[in-house]
């Protein structure tokens, strides 16, 4: 294809449809139609032009929207597609993902987890799938943009007659008595705030250019968005992962690379109740026990130097705060929030051992049910061996054994050691039940109390991409109010001999841009152009989408 | 513009999409981290301590070939598959290859109990705090990662074994 060079004298690049410059129409199948479609100012869009080398096949296939509506539409279906079994991140599972999902779902899970569903965000065609809807982005704006700016920039006041006439916004009357009205017509345009220029007696208002850039810059703002997303997937940028810690506990903090430790030193929850005044009662009355606090006090350690995992660091405390829902602790762009937490955790069980004939009692042991201790020794012959200990015990064929190593359901075989039997006594105990294996035993271990502990739920984060996406989402909303609050409004009035030809143009918001314009002329030789727009609605709908939304 | 300018900031756009691209995909699925075991990469070192208090580092182990297996007293699989690792390891362990056989942080009792009941000649350690099995993403079990003489993790078993499994992984980290 060639450059074109109109007959204004201005040279267009190939594939132009209107004069840059004057607006005649350069396309043939363009001049049959009765209102020009202005979208883009009827501009070469390059891509469609050039499809020499495979650069320019792949940025022209990005280049159609029609391909980047298809892009969101299957990233719209695929993520749908992932909410019909659960996510991998939201289930608790005992065995692979791989078996998980065959187990729970059948074929159906089987497909589900082969193409990456089970964790969809992670999946690499998903990644791409989004990447691309990225790539569409940057690529239509740029093709459409550039174009479109060059256009504005180059058009004239002397307009064609093809181009006019064919404007939405059209009439023509005698020229006879116009000349005494131009001034007052131009002093009005100002006023309205129009930028006027003349040329030839002919006259250019317009305004609000920069409304036609609202979807560039709104495109711009998503893809510093898009920026942000990516860079959470770089060393040291996003953290975020769950910490569980029960009080008294000192634990590495996940994510941060062995460097934090925290200490737990109670979790506490408080309800609302009679204390906090009247306002409350009755919703007391009606829902029982209302949470008004979560709250974990907590210790801050730095590791000296390098730790290795599984290695005791030496600690050096940073510093201790309160963490309540909503109100992290930060340190060094991490944040900890309070998300979750278990009350009453068995963490120790007190026995008494008792004389079964006389019910005395010879003593009394505790054990911690996180490590229990080999042998217990009561004095005078008298000793509590544990031979086993199953901290969530059930019976396999009558055999105790464990389903997990916390302590949710513990259970121990005891050897009972007396003074009468230096051998010991066989004795399984477990909750609520007591077996004695090798006959009947004169000693027994009594259930006396219990010890619970409360474990934290806490939520690790880091996040030093949100500042970018911040400003990404500000750029975003600028271009959302540029594009909806102002219309690039223009109005062309050319004097051709006899006749004068008005003709106008906007964006959008049509019906009060008449409104204008009416009163721009009122009272003046000129005559009020007339909406030829039906017929043109479905041009016009697209206009203000693409404004609205990019 | 001319077409061959026009090429160049093409190929130029495109080329900064790809690379941005396909840094991030390569992040996501590699995790990226570097402390993170992954096979074909340096296996990440650790220390952690036996029931008698015997530290144990793994980079003291470079030169040997090294079966990590991580394991718990609830976890079938495991207690079928330790006394076929016990055998294989009195064979293996004069050719350079050691077992460290890491339990997920059980109390101290049960780990002995079933350390004397199972007769285990090979090292027992400890991951009490949960690191060593988050720095290599252990889950379910039983695991097992094969390291070579290099210190370089060659596989990463999951499932139960078999002895002649066990019996190849030893060969193929035979130094």
């Amino acid at each position: 294809m060639e450059r074109v060079k109109c007959e204004c004298g201005h040279v267009n690049p190939p594939g132009t449809i209107l004069c840059e410059a004057c607006g005649k129409i350069l396309v043939e199948s363009e001049k049959n139609k009765k209102i020009l479609d202005m979208r883009y100012e009827g501009t070469a869009r390059r891509s469609q032009t050039y499809n020499r080398t495979i650069i320019d096949k792949i940025w022209s296939f990005f280049s159609s929207v029609k391909v980047g509506v298809v892009l969101i539409v299957l990233a719209l279906i695929a993520s749908a597609i992932g909410t019909i079994l659960p996510q991998e991140m939201n289930t608790t599972m005992t065995v692979t993902p791989e078996q998980f999902y065959a187990d729970q779902y059948g074929w159906f899970g089987r497909i589900y987890y082969a193409l990456g569903f089970h964790n969809l965000y992670q999946s690499t065609w998903y990644m791409l799938l989004i990447a691309s809807i990225g790539v569409s982005l940057v690529i239509c704006s740029i093709d459409r943009a550039v174009p479109l700016y060059k256009a504005l920039k180059r058009q004239r006041v002397t307009r064609h007659n093809s181009f006019l006439k064919r404007q939405r916004f059209f009439n023509e009357g005698p020229a006879d008595n116009i000349q005494a009205h131009l001034q007052t017509v131009k002093e009005r345009m100002e006023r309205h705030r129009y930028r006027v220029l003349e040329e030839n007696g002919n006259i250019f208002a317009e305004k609000g250019r920069f409304s036609r850039w609202g979807p560039y810059v709104n495109h711009i703002g998503l893809i510093i968005v898009l920026i942000g997303a990516m860079l959470r997937s770089a060393p040291g940028m996003y953290v975020n992962e769950m910490l569980w810690i029960k009080e008294g506990e000192t634990k590495a903090i996940p994510g941060t690379n062995q460097q934090y430790y925290l200490k737990n030193h109670e979790f506490i929850v408080e309800v609302y109740d009679e204390s906090d005044g009247e306002v409350y009662q009755e919703a007391l009355k009606n829902r029982g026990n209302i949470a008004k606090n979560y709250q974990t006090n907590v210790t801050l350690y730095k590791a000296e130097g390098e730790v290795l995992p599984g290695e005791k660091p030496r600690l050096e405390e940073v510093k201790s705060g309160e963490i309540r829902v909503n109100h992290p602790f930060r340190f060094d762009h991490y944040g900890l929030y309070q998300a979750s937490y278990k009350l009453h955790e068995m963490s120790a069980m007190t026995f008494q051992l008792v004389k079964k004939e006389t019910d005395e009692v010879i003593g009394t042991i505790t054990i911690d049910l996180y490590n229990p201790e080999k042998k217990y020794d009561l004095g005078n012959g008298y000793a509590v061996e544990i031979l086993y200990y199953f901290p969530d015990v059930e019976f396999k064929d009558g055999i105790p054994q464990t389903k997990s190593p916390n302590p949710n359901n513990p259970a121990f075989a005891f050897q009972i050691i007396s003074p009468e039997h230096p051998e010991g006594e066989r004795s399984i105990v477990a909750i609520q039940q007591t077996l004695e294996p090798l006959g009947e035993n004169d000693y027994k271990l009594a259930f006396q109390s219990v010890d619970t502990v409360n474990y934290s739920g806490l939520m690790v984060r880091k996040d030093r991409t949100l500042g970018l996406i911040a400003i990404g989402g500000a750029i975003f909303l600028f271009g959302v109010i540029l594009g909806s609050f102002w219309q690039h409004r223009r109005i062309w009035i050319k004097q051709d001999g006899e006749t004068v030809l008005v003709s106008a143009h906007t964006n959008k918001n049509w019906y009060s841009f008449m409104k204008e314009i009416e009163i721009i002329l009122e009272d003046t030789a000129l005559p009020i152009p007339v909406d030829r727009g039906s017929g043109l609605e479905k041009a016009v709908n697209e206009n203000k989408g693409v404004g609205a939304n990019g | 513009m001319t077409k061959k300018k026009r090429l160049v900031l093409r190929t130029t756009i495109l080329t900064l999409l790809v690379l941005a691209i396909g840094f991030t995909v390569y992040m996501n699925i590699a995790g990226g981290r570097s402390d993170t075991a992954e096979v074909g990469k340096k296996a990440p070192d650790f220390v952690l301590k036996d029931l008698d208090g015997h530290e144990y580092r793994l980079s003291d182990y470079r030169g040997k070939g090294v079966f990590l297996n991580f394991w718990g007293t609830y976890c079938e699989p495991c207690k079928d598959e330790m006394p076929a690792m016990d055998r294989q390891y009195q064979i293996y362990k004069d050719q350079g290859v050691e077992i460290l056989a890491v339990n997920v942080g059980e109390a101290e009792l049960a780990i002995e109990k079933f350390i004397n009941d199972y007769d285990l000649t090979f090292p027992v350690i400890v991951d009490e705090s949960g690191d060593v099995q988050r720095a290599y993403g252990i889950f379910p079990l039983p695991a097992t990662y094969l390291i070579n003489s290099d210190g370089i993790i060659v596989d990463y078993i999951t499932g139960r074994m078999d002895e002649a499994d066990i019996q190849e992984y030893m060969e193929r980290i035979k130094p």
